[in-house]
């Protein structure tokens, strides 16, 4: 129903201006898979696919952001956001939305507020505030950047972590921070749009997050090594 | 052929190079010697040179045709069978007529750039009076009295065809004879073909706008110039392209990575080849119909007299090389005394591939093909930076990083004139510091010296005195740079060929041959700033792209002044159709004359239009993946 909406407003936003020449801000879909590896550690191997598709025209754009996690070909973790993105700076968007996430019980709702862009120096920014009906606030702050080791072989660190407004028991998160990830990866762009990668992921949790997953009997720090590939279309 | 080095770029393996310079046609010309009393055009037919159609009535039909640069098949737009399409030959004075038939699926046109007819001969759909271009199956005629004399081209105004072949040259023979001697005439025209759907590429740069750029900063790159620099010239230099995330490696949109650079429609395996006789006056006409590649041309061993450009007489002056923007065209006298060959070298701006020629005596008479420059990389002053606002350390970066630019500090013995505008004290006239412009002027003659002083005057030929102003609609998202002092740099040769050794053609060295064809002041002046967003690849004038602009309304008979700001760090050449460009050098008296005008990364320019075609006529950059939005409709009434 939101997502309706979202495409309704997209939609309008969308005004179509034809052009002896040509069309100079054709509708542009972008599939992109940021992340899709398999992580090592101990026996535990979770697949993870992370990535998003926009479409949509130079200021205004329609995106889907998708993180899926899998264990042996369950599902541990679905999170789908569906946004509406609207440029606002010339480094950045705008972004407000929904997001579900599909394997909590029950299925959990968030009303998205975020920005998404390039911060001086080059970081590639990606943060937003989640609110659900529970008034529970996450924050998430995500940051990457892209080292040129030449012209191919591409080293990017990036670091995320979730902040939230309250203790959750039955979800396990305690307020404050409460979990982060480092990852480093190290690609190599056989073209622009594909390039396998290997690196290793560091994820960590904190105060009352570390000690429901304590009490819950899980570490709450894991390392794992990655190998991967990142594509885009 | 000679080695190809690419600094600060990894190997590149041998069969994408062979893809980007394409197939060799076989040893063709071997053998073949040169008739005493052959015609240029016989010649040049026997080296697979330009078709020429001659006479007053033409019949041209694009159809898909079948050509393959890379040793892959492509469907080409095709005028005539050829890419490049056939060389028109005209006589000054004549009517021309002209049947273009449209066999393609889609609809096409025919601009003749450069040329001055009334408006509905102009053939920009929806934007030339009453035309709509020419569909499917059908015939138009264009017919049009041919006015002046001098080297023009003509081009597909439809979609991306320019860039899939839709173009060719046009020669009119003037009816006085010009003022200069020459024995023979060769075209040279300067092209960038890809194998890709063009749509495909704009599709790409609207994803991922570094898409073609391979020669981005890299982390080894980055701690040579701390080892060099120290942290704090490093942090001095770096901080602003850090800050406003933009790449001073960012010279071509599109690059050698998907383009071959062709010469006459002659990959650089191939390589095109002009014949001459020892002693002979040869006059090259170039021609720049790429759609997106500026080059740098040079003849290794020859002296370049550069007698027009655009068409148009200028005041002969001798260069090793010239900049040739697209949409561009310069004449130059060459005279080759001794009997050996020469490289007609032309390298993409960016230094990701080159497109070759060969003067030779005999066909078995081969040249060494240079070695490409190395890659340039921009400066502070490029931005338009204030250079008064940088310390001297920073300076001292440019100076530095134009060093490693170079690769070979040791040609280049003296720095002392620091690329121009670096070392430059801000808000001078682009002349009052003769020793500071070696780049272009090495020798000055008195008249440019007392005039140029003069540049920022007010006065016609002397460019704008206003203020520049940064209108409102340039703020937003879909602006990511503004000038903060542009500059006339007329005597600036641009990035990549600064203190290079050789002497460059600039624009301060135009000179019309003859007077001023309209001497008067200009009524007013019209400010357009050249604007976008690289990382969105979004392209606009103000601020405000074609679709969401209001034409610019010219009165019939004024005389205007246009001043251009580039608040972008690439060069953009911009066409202003049906009235010329009378481009203001410093000089009054002798103004020369363009269709096509480049205007540098965060620089300024100013050119004075004689109003005197009426009738709606296309205004834009001739970057064909920047004209879409870069563009505006004049109205002249």
């Amino acid at each position: 129903m939101k997502n309706k909406i979202l495409i309704a407003v997209l939609a309008g936003s969308l005004s179509n201006h034809v052009f002896a020449m040509g069309e100079d801000d054709p509708i542009v879909t972008r599939l992109m898979i940021d992340q899709f590896e398999k992580r090592y550690m101990d026996d535990e191997k979770p697949v993870v696919f992370e990535g998003d598709i926009s479409i949509g025209k130079d200021l205004n754009k329609f995106k889907l952001k998708f993180d899926i996690e899998q264990v042996d070909g369950e599902t541990h973790e679905r999170e789908l956001q569906a946004l509406y993105s609207r440029a606002v700076h010339p480094y950045w968007d705008f972004q407000v939305g929904v997001r579900q996430d599909q394997k909590t019980d029950p299925k959990r709702e968030w009303l998205v507020l975020g920005f998404e862009g390039v911060a001086p120096y080059w970081f590639e920014m990606d943060t937003a505030l989640f609110i659900n009906e529970d008034d529970q606030v996450n924050l998430r702050v995500n940051a990457e950047y892209e080292w040129m080791i030449t012209q191919k072989w591409v080293l990017s660190p990036e670091i995320e972590a979730n902040f939230y407004s309250k203790n959750d028991q039955v979800e396990g998160i305690g307020s404050g921070l409460s979990d982060s990830q480092i990852g480093l990866r190290l690609r190599y762009e056989i073209k622009r749009e594909f390039a396998p990668y290997i690196g290793i992921n560091w994820t960590k949790k904190y105060g009352d997050t570390a000690d429901y997953a304590e009490a819950d009997g899980e570490d709450t720090s894991d390392t794992h090594f990655v190998a991967g590939i990142r594509a885009w279309f | 052929m000679s080695k190809i080095i690419y600094p600060g770029m990894e190997p590149v393996s041998v069969s994408r190079r062979r893809f980007v310079q394409g197939l060799v046609a076989g040893g063709a010309m071997m053998g073949l010697g040169l008739r005493a009393n052959a015609s240029p055009d016989e010649i040049s037919k026997m080296f697979g040179g330009l078709e020429t159609l001659r006479g007053d009535r033409f019949d041209l039909t694009y159809s898909p045709t079948r050509v393959n640069f890379t040793g892959k098949e492509r469907i080409a737009t095709a005028i005539n069978g050829g890419v490049p399409a056939p060389l028109l030959r005209w006589k000054e004075g004549d009517t021309v007529t002209l049947n273009v038939t449209n066999n393609l699926a889609e609809d096409t046109s025919i601009h003749w750039h450069g040329l001055i007819l009334p408006s509905n001969q102009d053939g920009v759909p929806g934007i030339s009076d009453g035309f709509k271009g020419i569909k499917p199956g059908e015939t138009f005629t264009y017919s049009f009295p041919v006015k002046q004399s001098g080297t023009y081209w003509y081009h597909s105004h439809s979609g991306f065809q320019e860039q899939t072949g839709a173009y060719g040259a046009i020669i009119v023979d003037p009816i006085e004879p010009p003022p200069y001697k020459y024995d023979r005439d060769y075209v040279v025209m300067l092209s960038d073909w890809s194998d890709e759907d063009p749509n495909d590429i704009y599709h790409k740069l609207k994803k991922l706008s570094h898409y073609y750029n391979f020669r981005e900063r890299t982390v080894g790159e980055t701690m040579q110039e701390i080892k060099e620099q120290g942290w704090d010239g490093f942090w001095a230099n770096r901080g602003m392209w850090n800050e406003m995330r933009m790449s001073d490696r960012d010279i071509s949109d599109v690059t050698g990575y998907t383009y071959t650079f062709l010469t006459n429609g002659k990959t650089p395996a191939e390589g095109w080849t002009g014949l001459f006789r020892k002693g002979e006056k040869i006059l090259l006409r170039f021609i720049n119909s790429s759609a997106m590649t500026f080059f740098d041309v040079r003849i290794p061993g020859l002296k370049m007299t550069v007698v027009a450009t655009d068409g148009q007489y200028i005041e002969p002056v001798s260069v090793d090389e010239f900049r040739i923007g697209v949409a561009e065209t310069y004449d130059v006298l060459v005279e080759p005394s001794a009997e050996q060959a020469y490289s007609i070298f032309s390298q993409a701006i960016d230094r990701s591939g080159f497109t070759r020629g060969t003067l030779t005596p005999h066909p078995s008479m081969t040249a060494e093909v240079p070695e490409m420059d190395a890659a340039p990389v921009l400066t502070h002053g490029d931005m338009g930076m204030d250079m008064s606002m940088m310390d001297h350390g920073s300076m001292a970066q440019d100076m530095g990083a134009m060093k490693d630019a170079k690769g070979s500090a040791k040609k280049l013995p003296e720095m002392k004139c620091g690329g121009n505008m670096n070392m430059s004290p801000p808000k001078r006239s682009a002349k009052k510091l003769p020793e500071m412009s070696c780049g272009g002027n090495m020798k000055m003659d008195s008249r440019k010296n007392m005039t140029a002083a003069e540049m920022g005057s007010g006065k016609a030929g002397y460019g704008s005195s206003h203020k520049v102003i940064h209108a409102d609609t340039e703020y937003g998202p879909h602006i990511d740079m503004r000038a903060d002092a542009p500059q006339y740099r007329l005597d600036d040769p641009g990035v990549g060929l600064r203190n290079n050794g050789r002497r460059v053609l600039t624009y301060a060295d135009l000179r019309n041959l003859n007077k001023t064809p309209d001497p008067r002041e200009p009524g007013r002046e019209i400010d357009l700033h050249l604007t976008g967003n690289m990382s969105r690849y979004m392209w606009s004038m103000n601020g405000i792209k074609f679709a969401d602009a209001e034409p610019l309304h010219l009165k019939y008979g004024e005389r205007v002044r246009i001043n251009l700001v580039n608040d972008t760090m690439m060069n953009h050449p911009i066409h202003l159709h049906g009235m010329w460009s009378d481009l203001e050098t410093g000089d009054a008296e002798y103004i020369p004359r363009k269709h096509t005008v480049v205007v540098q990364p965060g620089a300024k320019i100013s050119y004075l239009v004689t109003a005197d075609a009426m009738g709606g006529w296309a205004y834009h950059c001739h970057l064909l993946y920047h004209m879409l939005g870069m563009f505006r409709k004049v109205v002249v009434s």
